[in-house]
């Protein structure tokens, strides 16, 4: 009885998950073993690995990932530091950080645009001055720091929470047995703020892989990556198969990303 | 003990906020001795400490080290260590790690630093351990982790911010001897921080007592408790009856309506002054036999001893300690010497104190 109890409480989210998570998987997982005219076939994955285009647009993504991670990670520190320090305001500062989630991605992209374009609020800033107009729009900078700025809140909140967890202390105690900033910083600060340093690498990494709408937008059709390409094969080229096979490759990267970067605990 | 000074605070004030933390605090430490800082909680005796240590900025005065002002030298340069509170272990290291930390932060050799880190283990019964999490230990484990971390860098001189008030009361009893045989054994200058007066008696050589920013009276063990300086003291150290009286002259005393010869002096003549009596130093007699007579009230049986309270006839309240029990509600004397009663001056300094007790004593 109790358990029969138990399963009507957690239905809905046995529901949930089984339609939304693991069905939609399931089915790119068996998109990914078909063809345009819907046989069987590993040729997509064949494709994948010895096509060169797939293979350099895998390594752009992993690149493109990789600076916007870092970049992020030593813009959110600081940030992540600065504010913990603010005793009274900090909970502000922190709703300050929070408060661009809440506006929708495709209206901070267009504001980028905006600013960027070649009549754009930063030409025109820089033609006001003398300096003349540049191509910002449609650039690698400008993908990466727009892919940036959308996704440092993610990076900024796990560091945050560790950063004010430590015990003030414990820096003390590293100062008093002889360490200097730097040395407290590497060998007592940035270790006990790991944990929120992995789930915010993971938070912006693992996104970052499969990023298409900011490509598109900020990043012409200059910045190819994985995201882009799957978008192109459901929507222009209707290869569902060679689409799925690219969204599998996407999963199983992030789930190697996720195992790498669990707590070791 | 050559008494060679290691650490002096000159006029040393603290403001924080328009709140002045400490006022005009001056004294000298010398080399190898156990020192208390006793006082109850913000009372300042921590800010204290941060200021040897280098954690907190004077607001005015100068910190000595080995006769050299250190104001502006930064904790790491500094030559004295601390015990945290907390102990303030580092989580992310291992015991031996914990140790090792301040070796590893001088570029020691591997095998110097396994020496050195094995060698304080073994002072203080840790080995075998060094495996071990910090968060896997107890707190007394914990507590000598800390002891053995500051130590293994040789010190000049270990600061104690209250380590024994997170134990257990047994536990902090063993502690008490083992931090004092540590010091002794070592020789190096030892400052310590509690609120518990017991410990500050027990391990100290030397005590400070202090409230309000200010250090009220120092001296040894046995000086503050015998003669206390005023009312916060003499109640703050020890138990005490404090009752009102007059100095009537010198070595005589008036309290309860009665005089008796006591042992100090140098007052003004009919002075009003608070007399002290230690419950241990009363004795309970007859009636007839006493000096004073008073109706017991209650008592509690406290182990070693009973403690009874009990009223007189002005309706003072007396604390006595007594080996047998007393029924309640009885009416018993009460009997003391002459040098029991120490007698206190309302808002006497400790320097007018010091040379007033030079007057008459020798």
């Amino acid at each position: 009885m109790a358990k029969f109890k138990h399963f009507l409480v957690a239905a809905p989210y046995y529901l949930w998950i089984g339609l939304f998570v693991i069905l939609p998987i399931g089915l790119i997982f068996i998109y990914s073993f078909h063809d345009l005219n819907g046989h069987f076939t590993l040729n997509n994955y064949l494709n994948f690995f010895k096509n060169q285009t797939y293979l350099l647009m895998a390594f752009n993504s992993l690149c493109f990932a990789i600076i916007i991670t870092f970049i992020s990670l030593i813009v959110a520190y600081p940030i992540a530091w600065i504010i913990s320090k603010f005793q009274n305001s900090r909970d502000f500062l922190i709703l300050l950080v929070i408060m661009p989630m809440w506006i929708n991605l495709l209206l901070k992209t267009y504001a980028f645009i905006g600013i960027f374009s070649r009549n754009g609020t930063l030409n025109n800033l820089l033609a006001s001055l003398g300096l003349g107009r540049h191509q910002f729009l449609f650039t690698d900078i400008a993908f990466i720091l727009v892919a940036v700025y959308d996704q440092l809140p993610f990076m900024i909140l796990p560091i945050y929470n560790s950063v004010i967890t430590i015990n003030h202390s414990l820096i003390n105690a590293s100062f008093d047995l002889g360490a200097s900033k730097t040395q407290t910083f590497w060998r007592i600060i940035v270790p006990l703020t790991l944990p929120g340093i992995k789930s915010g690498v993971q938070a912006i990494f693992i996104p970052s892989l499969s990023l298409f709408m900011i490509t598109r937008l900020i990043g012409g059709n200059r910045v190819i990556t994985l995201g882009t390409a799957i978008e192109e094969h459901f929507l222009s080229t209707m290869n569902w198969g060679m689409g799925s096979t690219i969204g599998v490759i996407l999963i199983i990267a992030m789930i190697l990303i996720m195992l790498l970067t669990k707590e070791s605990k | 003990m050559t008494g060679k000074t290691i650490v002096e605070l000159k006029n040393i004030n603290v403001i924080i906020d328009d709140l002045q933390i400490l006022k005009n605090i001056s004294f000298e430490l010398e080399t190898g001795k156990f020192y208390t800082m006793l006082g109850p909680s913000g009372s300042g005796k921590t800010t204290i400490l941060k200021v040897i240590a280098g954690f907190s900025q004077p607001t005015s005065g100068e910190v000595f080290f080995n006769g050299k002002k250190i104001n502006q030298l930064p904790p790491n340069k500094r030559k004295i260590n601390t015990i945290f509170q907390d102990y303030a272990l580092f989580p992310n290291l291992n015991l031996f790690e914990n140790v090792a930390f301040g070796l590893r932060l001088q570029h020691k050799h591997n095998s110097e630093i396994s020496d050195r880190v094995s060698q304080i283990l073994d002072l203080v019964q840790l080995n075998g351990l060094e495996k071990r999490s910090v968060e896997e230990l107890s707190g007394g484990q914990r507590q000598r982790v800390a002891i053995a971390r500051s130590l293994v860098l040789n010190p000049k001189m270990l600061l104690l911010d209250e380590p024994l008030s997170a134990l257990d009361a047994k536990l902090r009893k063993k502690m008490q001897y083992e931090l004092r045989n540590l010091q002794q054994r070592l020789g190096i200058t030892f400052l310590f921080i509690t609120h518990d007066q017991e410990e500050a008696l027990a391990m100290s050589d030397f005590i400070f007592v202090i409230n309000n920013g200010e250090i009220l009276q120092s001296g040894t063990p046995v000086d503050i408790y015998d003669e206390p300086i005023n009312h916060f003291v003499a109640d703050f150290i020890g138990q005490s009856n404090i009752i009102d009286g007059t100095m009537v002259r010198d070595f005589v005393v008036k309290f309860v309506g009665k005089t008796f010869e006591c042992s100090d002096a140098g007052m003004r003549h009919n002075e009003p002054v608070e007399v002290v009596l230690r419950p241990e130093d009363l004795d309970i007699t007859e009636v007839k036999k006493g000096k004073l007579t008073v109706k017991v009230k209650s008592q509690i049986f406290r182990g070693d001893y009973y403690e009874i309270i009990a009223y007189d006839e002005d309706h003072n309240k007396w604390l006595i300690q007594s080996t047998n029990p007393v029924k309640d509600g009885a009416i018993v004397g009460i009997n003391f010497d002459p040098e029991d009663i120490h007698v206190m001056r309302f808002g006497e300094k400790e320097q007018e104190f010091d040379a007033r007790l030079e007057t008459y004593e020798d």
